[in-house]
């Protein structure tokens, strides 16, 4: 144990907290794959790290952190919270890049249109998003209201932290550091390994960690391994993102949901705001699905027909998407609550019986 | 000008949102005229006729509500059977659409208002007009 100069602690996703302790080499090595991540992002020592990841047993803050460190980046450990500051923070400083969870960038985004402050205003380049599942919509929503290249950075907490895996500015899949992780896909029922590039549970294998190795560790994660060189030059085979958590994933009358399925639908319907919740619960004996909405100027009349209207258009194409039915319920802006960290898109309460 | 600005606000079905809209009105110390509320399961439309829509509007805005102003007709009545029922013959005979209507009091004597909400406003105020049916301004609303 006196190896062990750091510990941290799972987000605790699934309910429990899982500690983990590095030792200086493990620092070391966890520094070096953040840093590939920044610098696959264009990173360099001229450039400003806005770090709005947590700092504390969470690994976002203090893994990207160790990256830009390794790089020389001048970095700005902000941390969470204060929305309004943060901005005033990437204005004054002139921050170039920027990680937090995606639901944080549009967060800031929000915020940042409320005080008047254009993108033109600020110089961000490119923003590292990951501890939760997004969507390429989502991505193109931060994109576009943040003038920045959003790009994907995956871990767990048991296996390094963020960096394990990392997105290039070709923005198809994220490069695996497999010198020091081995991946494979697994059948998330009977466990056996699948070929690359067919869909399964993805699995890694710590191969130079020294205070808490695992062995093809279940990630949970659903994704696709691709093998083949990448435009970037890079050959580490590519993760597709994940299609979600196994752990995310809701079964409501036996059929799998994942809610960045409902992000995409609400997305590309356009005039909705990208925040939403769903409600299940079980009613009689059977699941019931409910999904917020918040309602967005575009798409409010005095009539009610007209609202009912867009009601309607969400629910048939969420039930074309999802293949059940669900209850639309639009809601006031700013009633679904806002998050600095993981974005609570789920509340189950078939969970309390 | 015979176009009036009603003030239409979201509202969630949930405790205390009709009150922290009124509340909003009280302190910027906004009359109401007149209004209605559409109710639907989950939500309903709120509609105001002010004395001051723009404020109205700006003041539910900065309060995070969603708003939207949409302009309406009002027509003042005789207060008497078969007042209303004459506006209504010369819509339909000329195929105008009612959307919603509302009517409140007036404080002149023997009137009563309705506030409509058509389809076509221009062609609704001109057939309503030439069957000499009076339509209030804008102005005698808001300062009424």
């Amino acid at each position: 144990m006196e190896e062990v100069v750091r510990l941290h602690a799972s987000s605790g996703t699934t309910g429990k907290q899982i500690v983990v302790g590095y030792t200086e080499k493990d620092l070391d090595t966890w520094a070096e794959c953040c840093a590939r991540a920044l610098t696959a992002a264009g990173a360099t020592k001229h450039d400003f790290m806005h770090v709005s990841y947590g700092y504390g047993l969470f690994t976002g803050g203090f893994g990207l952190h160790g990256g830009a460190e390794k790089i020389g980046m001048t970095i700005i450990p902000v941390s969470t919270g204060n929305t309004q500051r943060q901005i005033n923070i990437i204005k004054d400083f002139g921050s170039t890049y920027i990680c937090c969870t995606p639901s944080y960038a549009l967060y800031l985004a929000e915020t940042m249109q409320e005080m008047g402050i254009s993108k033109d205003e600020i110089k961000l380049k490119a923003g590292l998003f990951g501890a939760e599942p997004w969507t390429e919509e989502m991505r193109q929503e931060i994109e576009s209201k943040l003038g920045l290249k959003a790009l994907d950075i995956y871990g767990l907490t048991e296996i390094i932290g963020p960096g394990v895996a990392f997105e290039c500015s070709e923005q198809g899949g994220m490069h695996i550091n497999e010198d020091h992780f081995i991946v494979e896909t697994i059948d998330p029922d009977t466990g056996e390994v699948l070929p690359e590039g067919s869909q399964g549970e993805i699995v890694f294998t710590c191969i130079t960690k020294e205070a808490f190795p695992v062995i093809r560790y279940r990630t949970r994660d659903i994704g696709i391994l691709k093998r083949e060189k990448c435009s970037c030059g890079r050959t580490l085979v590519k993760m597709m993102k994940p299609m979600g958590r196994s752990d995310d994933m809701l079964i409501i009358r036996g059929v799998n949901v994942f809610p960045s399925q409902v992000e995409s639908v609400l997305l590309q319907l356009g005039n909705t705001a990208p925040y939403y919740q769903l409600i299940v619960d079980r009613v009689n004996n059977t699941d019931t699905l409910e999904i917020q909405v918040e309602i967005s100027p575009d798409m409010f009349s005095d009539t009610v027909k007209s609202l009912e209207d867009h009601e309607k258009a969400i629910k048939s194409a969420v039930e074309s998407t999802l293949g059940i039915s669900a209850h639309i319920r639009l809601v006031e802006p700013k009633s679904i609550p806002r998050t600095e960290g993981k974005a609570v898109r789920v509340v189950d309460k078939r969970k309390k019986g | 000008m015979y176009l009036i600005k009603q003030i239409s606000i979201f509202v969630e079905n949930k405790p205390g949102r009709l009150k922290a809209m009124t509340n909003i009105l009280k302190e910027n110390n906004i009359d109401i005229r007149a209004l209605s509320i559409a109710d639907t399961k989950d939500f309903g439309i709120l509609r105001l006729i002010v004395n001051d829509p723009d404020k109205t509007c700006e003041v539910l805005k900065n309060a995070e509500c969603t708003v939207t102003i949409t302009e309406v007709l009002a027509v003042g009545l005789e207060d008497k059977p078969g007042g209303l029922s004459v506006v209504m013959d010369t819509l339909f005979e000329n195929s105008i659409s009612v959307e919603y209507m509302y009517a409140f009091f007036s404080k002149l004597e023997g009137q009563a208002s309705v506030i409509l909400r058509v389809n076509d406003n221009k062609m609704a105020a001109d057939v309503l007009k030439n069957a000499n049916i009076k339509l209030l301004t804008s102005e005698e609303i808001y300062n009424m």
